[in-house]
C-alpha cells in the first residue's frame, strides 16, 4: 500500500510539472494526424530552395507569431495584469508596414523593408506603452486598459488602411516569412531569437526577479523599494513590440494586412498559451519556456483541424474542447476531485446503510 | 427597576478557538440596557472575537448568549440583527455613490405593491436621522460627498433604523477629529438615554473614559475584569490590559542598558511637523547616528502610522524631512530606500518578505531595486550576500533556495532584517520586530539591532512590551491617541511603570 502510493506520489509529481500536459497534447494530437495520414511527419529536402518540406515546417512557421504575442502576454500576465490587445497592435503593426510598402513602392529595396518594420515597431511599442502608462499610472484596470487598446487597435489600423486591405510587393519582407534559412523558416529563426533574448534579458537581469515580486505581493514589493511603474511600462512596452513583431509575421506571408482578420482573437490564442504553459493568470511566477510550448501547441492544433477536414464552422468548438479538456487535467481541483472519488468511493457502499 | 429586567445581552463561558489560538476562553459578559461599555484590551485581546460572535458572524464552540434573558444561538447576522443587535465597523461599510436616504434605508426600504415607496423610505430615513439629532442633513447627498465623521453618523442612523436593542461601535472614532468625535459622542449618548444597549470599542484611551459607564478588559482572550469607569485610573487599565501589576512593571523597569550615549551633532535624519490628518498629528523627530529610538504606546496609539509616515510608506500632509543638513522628501519606500531609510512592517507576511520567493530572493530584493534591473548582482556577490546574512543573523535552514513561507517567524523576520542590512541603511525602523517570537529569538534579534547601533545605525524600535524598548532605546517617544505625547532620556531612573504613569497621566487636550 505504501509502496504503491510512493510510486503514485512520483507520477503525480511528473504530471503536475507545468507544461507536461501541454508536450503531451502535442504528442496526442501529431499522432492523430499520424493516424490519418502516415506520411504525416515526412520531411522531404528540397535541393533547389535548400528548404526543408513537410507539416511539422508548415507548424513551425504557423507558430511564430503566436510565440512572439505569447511570451509577451507572459510578461504582463506575471506582473498580475493582461494584455488583451495583442491581436490589434498586430494588424496596427502590419497595416503600417503594408501601408508603407505599398506607397514606397521599392519591390526589391532592402531599406525600405527596414524602414517599414522600424516604424511598425516603434507604434507598436508606443501603443504598449500607453497601456503601460494607463494602468501604471493612471491607475486603470490592465483588462479594461487593454480591451479599449484591442478595439482602438483595430480602429487605427483601418484609419491607416482607409478601411481597405493594403497589399505591397517587397521581397525582403516577404523573405522574412516564407524565406529559408539553414533548411528552416526564417520566420521561425527570427521567433527563436527574439525568444532567446527575450529570455536573457528577462533572466540575466533583474527583470524576472522583479516582475515575479510585483506580481505575487505588490503590497510587499512596494515595500521593499521596487519601482512597480516602471516595471509594469517595460513590461506591457515589450508585449506591445513583441505583437508588433508578430503582426509583420502575420501580413508578410500573404503580403496583405486585413484589417478585419489579422490577429483576429489571436490575443485568446496567447492567453491560453500562456496558461497552458503552467503561469497563473493570478501573476507571479511565470514560464516563458511554458508559453513556448502552449504556443507551439496552438499552433499545431489549428493545423491538425485543417488537416483532419474540421468544417471550418466547427473549428472553434473543436479547438475549445481540446483547451478545455487540458486546462481540466492540469487544473488542482479537477485532480483533487479525482483523488477523493477514489478516497471515498470505497467507502460509499458502508455509509448507504439503509436506516 | 434596572436590575430586575433581564441585561441586554449576557455571555456565559464563552469560547471561540482558530487554529492554534484560544480567541475566547470562557468569557462571561453582561452589556445592560441604558449603559455605553467599553471593550478594552490590546489588539489580539479577542474583542473583535467577542463582537463578531455577537453579532452572529462567528458562531462560537462553547458557552451561552442570551438577549434580552433568552438563550440565542445566532448563525447569521442577520439572525442576530432581527434579535436587535445592529453594529457599526470601523471602516464604513456604506456605498459611497448612494445618496444618504438610500444609503440608511438599504435593506429596510418601505414597500408598497409597485416596489419601492421612495417617499416613505425617505421620510423614515429622516425620522431616524432625526432621532440622532441630525435632522439637518440632506437627505439626497451622495454620501462619498461627505466628511468620514457624518459618514460614521449615517452608519449609525443606518444601524438605528430598525430600532435595534444593543447597538455595537467598533472603533468608530479611529478616522475623526476632536470636534466630530464630540458630535458623535452626543448621538452615543441620546441613544443611551433612549435605553439602548452600546458597546463600545476604541483605541482611544481618553475617548473611553469620556463616554462609557463600565468597561470589560479582556486580555489573551479572558475577562481579566469588568470595572465601572469612573473607578479606574488610567494607569490601572493599562496595567490590566498588558496584564502586569504596576509594582512588578516598576521592578523591571531598573536593568537599564549601559550603552547609552547623549545625541550629539547633527540629526542623521530630522522632521518637523510630521503628520496626516486624521492618522498623526504633526511632529518633531530626530534621529541620530548609532542611537536607537523607541517609540512607545499601546497597540493602535499611533507608533506604527508615525514610522510609516516616516519611511514613505503613507504620504505625510504635513512637515519637512532633512538627512543631516539637506532637505529631501520621502515620499515612497522607494525614495526612503535611495536614501538608505529602512522599514520594517509589523505584518511581515503581508507587508515583508515575499513567501512564494526563495530566501535568496527575498534577501536581495531590495539591493537588487536599489541598484535598478540593469545592474543585476552577480551571480558570485549575490551568494557572498545571502550567505554572509544566513550565516550572521543564523537564518535557518540554513538553505537560500527555500521558499520563505515554509520558515518559522523569528526566522522571516530575519530575512527582512537581512534584505535592509544588505542595502547598508542610515535609519532602520522596525515596527514589532520581534512580535509572536519565542524568548531565545527575541533577545536575539535585539542582539542584532543592538550590534546594529553600535556600528553607527540610526534604529526606530517599536514594540509592544515597553521592557524591551527600554532595554535598548537610548530616547523614547512616548504616543497617545495618535499623537506625541512625549520624549525622554533613558537612564537608570526610568522604568515601565513610568512610561505607563506618562501615557495614563495625559488626559488629552479636550
Amino acid at each position: 500500500m505504501n509502496e504503491s502510493k510512493s510510486n503514485l506520489e512520483r507520477v503525480r509529481a511528473i504530471i503536475r510539472s507545468q507544461y507536461f500536459w501541454g508536450i503531451v497534447a502535442i504528442f496526442l494530437l501529431l499522432l492523430i494526424n499520424l493516424i490519418k495520414d502516415p506520411s504525416y511527419l515526412n520531411l522531404s529536402y528540397n535541393p533547389t530552395t535548400g528548404a526543408f518540406v513537410g507539416n511539422i515546417i508548415d507548424i513551425l512557421r504557423a507558430a511564430a507569431p503566436i510565440l512572439m504575442i505569447a511570451v509577451g502576454v507572459c510578461l504582463v500576465i506575471a506582473t498580475g495584469g493582461i494584455d488583451l490587445s495583442v491581436g490589434s497592435v498586430m494588424v496596427v503593426s502590419g497595416a503600417v508596414t503594408m501601408e508603407f510598402l505599398s506607397a514606397a513602392n521599392q519591390p526589391d529595396s532592402i531599406g525600405a523593408a527596414a524602414l517599414a518594420i522600424l516604424l511598425a515597431l516603434l507604434l507598436s511599442t508606443v501603443l504598449g506603452l500607453v497601456n503601460g502608462v494607463l494602468v501604471a499610472f493612471v491607475g486603470l484596470q490592465p483588462f479594461i486598459t487593454t480591451l479599449v487598446m484591442m478595439l482602438a487597435g483595430r480602429g487605427i489600423a483601418k484609419v491607416i488602411t482607409e478601411g481597405q486591405n493594403t497589399s505591397a510587393t517587397n521581397e525582403p519582407v516577404r523573405w522574412i516569412a516564407n524565406g529559408y534559412a539553414f533548411g528552416l523558416p526564417v520566420v521561425f529563426l527570427i521567433a527563436v531569437a527574439v525568444i532567446v533574448v527575450v529570455s536573457i534579458v528577462v533572466r540575466k537581469s533583474a527583470l524576472g526577479l522583479m516582475i515575479e515580486a510585483i506580481g505575487i505581493d505588490p503590497k510587499a514589493s512596494r515595500l521593499a523599494g521596487l519601482n512597480r511603474r516602471g516595471l509594469l511600462l517595460t513590461v506591457y512596452a515589450i508585449s506591445g513590440l513583441l505583437a508588433g513583431i508578430a503582426g509583420i509575421f502575420a501580413t508578410a506571408s500573404v503580403m496583405t494586412v486585413d484589417v478585419s482578420r489579422t490577429g483576429y482573437q489571436l490575443e485568446l490564442d496567447a492567453i491560453l498559451a500562456v496558461v497552458i504553459g503552467g503561469t497563473s493568470l493570478a501573476g507571479g511566477k511565470f514560464s516563458i519556456g511554458g508559453a513556448v510550448i502552449g504556443a507551439l501547441l496552438i499552433a499545431t492544433l489549428d493545423k491538425t483541424v485543417l488537416f483532419l477536414g474540421v468544417p471550418s464552422s466547427a473549428t472553434p468548438a473543436f479547438k475549445a474542447i481540446v483547451i478545455i479538456a487540458l486546462c481540466l487535467l492540469s487544473s488542482e481541483r479537477v485532480r483533487s476531485l479525482f483523488r477523493q472519488r477514489r478516497l471515498t468511493t470505497p467507502l460509499t457502499p458502508k455509509e448507504t446503510v439503509p436506516s | 427597576m434596572v436590575e430586575a429586567v433581564a441585561p441586554a445581552v449576557e455571555m456565559v463561558g464563552m469560547s471561540l478557538r482558530f487554529p492554534g489560538v484560544h480567541a475566547l476562553d470562557h468569557v462571561d459578559f453582561t452589556l445592560r440596557s441604558g449603559e455605553v461599555h467599553a471593550l478594552m484590551g490590546e489588539n489580539g485581546a479577542g474583542k473583535s472575537t467577542l463582537i463578531k460572535v455577537l453579532t452572529g458572524a462567528y458562531p462560537a464552540d462553547d458557552g451561552e448568549l442570551r438577549v434580552q434573558g433568552a438563550r440565542r444561538d445566532f448563525s447569521s447576522i442577520a439572525e442576530a440583527q432581527a434579535a436587535g443587535i445592529s453594529a457599526v465597523y470601523q471602516d464604513v461599510d456604506l456605498c459611497g455613490n448612494l445618496s444618504i436616504a438610500e444609503n440608511v434605508m438599504l435593506g429596510n426600504e418601505v414597500r408598497s405593491w409597485r416596489g419601492i415607496d421612495w417617499r416613505r423610505t425617505r421620510e423614515r430615513a429622516h425620522a431616524t436621522l432625526s432621532e440622532l439629532g441630525l435632522s439637518s442633513l440632506d437627505l439626497r447627498t451622495r454620501l462619498s460627498d461627505l466628511s468620514p465623521a457624518v459618514q460614521q453618523l449615517v452608519a449609525i442612523g443606518r444601524a438605528t433604523v430598525v430600532h435595534p436593542r444593543v447597538l455595537v461601535l467598533d472603533e468608530p472614532t479611529s478616522s475623526l477629529d476632536d470636534r466630530e468625535v464630540a458630535m458623535l459622542f452626543a448621538v452615543i449618548r441620546r441613544l443611551r438615554d433612549s435605553g439602548v444597549a452600546i458597546l463600545f470599542v476604541s483605541h482611544f484611551l481618553e475617548q473611553v473614559f469620556a463616554i462609557s459607564d463600565r468597561m470589560t478588559i479582556l486580555r489573551n482572550g479572558r475577562n481579566v475584569g469588568v470595572h465601572p469607569t469612573h473607578a479606574l485610573d488610567r494607569a490601572e487599565v493599562i496595567s490590566i490590559m498588558m496584564g502586569k501589576d504596576l509594582s512588578t512593571l516598576r521592578r523591571l523597569g531598573s536593568e537599564r542598558v549601559v550603552h547609552r550615549r547623549e545625541p550629539a551633532g547633527l540629526p542623521v535624519l530630522r522632521a518637523e511637523d510630521l503628520g496626516r490628518r486624521g492618522v498623526f498629528e504633526p511632529t518633531k523627530l530626530e534621529l541620530h547616528r548609532g542611537e536607537v529610538v523607541g517609540f512607545a504606546g499601546l497597540r493602535g496609539s499611533g507608533r506604527t502610522e508615525l514610522a510609516r509616515l516616516l519611511t514613505g510608506v503613507d504620504r505625510a500632509d504635513s512637515g519637512e524631512t532633512w538627512i543631516r543638513d539637506e532637505p529631501v522628501v520621502i515620499s515612497t519606500p522607494r525614495t526612503a530606500l535611495r536614501h538608505r531609510i529602512a522599514f520594517t512592517a509589523e505584518n511581515r507576511r503581508e507587508e515583508g518578505v515575499i513567501g512564494e520567493l526563495s530566501v535568496r530572493k527575498n534577501i536581495t530584493l531590495s539591493l537588487q531595486a536599489l541598484r535598478g534591473w540593469t545592474r543585476p548582482l552577480s551571480r558570485r556577490e549575490r551568494d557572498d550576500i545571502v550567505e554572509r546574512f544566513i550565516e550572521e543573523l543564523g537564518i535557518v535552514p540554513a538553505d537560500p533556495s527555500v521558499l520563505v513561507k515554509n520558515l518559522s517567524g523569528g526566522n522571516q523576520q530575519k530575512v527582512l532584517l537581512a534584505r535592509w542590512l544588505a542595502v547598508r541603511p542610515r535609519v532602520l525602523v522596525l515596527d514589532e520586530p520581534t512580535r509572536g517570537m519565542d524568548i531565545s529569538a527575541k533577545v536575539d534579534i535585539q542582539a542584532h539591532v543592538a550590534q546594529l547601533a553600535a556600528e553607527g545605525v540610526s534604529i526606530v524600535f517599536i514594540s509592544s512590551e515597553f521592557e524591551e524598548v527600554l532595554r535598548l532605546s537610548d530616547r523614547i517617544v512616548v504616543v497617545k491617541d495618535r499623537r506625541k505625547i512625549g520624549e525622554i532620556s533613558n537612564g537608570p531612573g526610568l522604568s515601565v511603570d513610568s512610561i505607563v504613569e506618562l501615557i495614563a497621566a495625559d488626559a488629552g487636550e479636550d
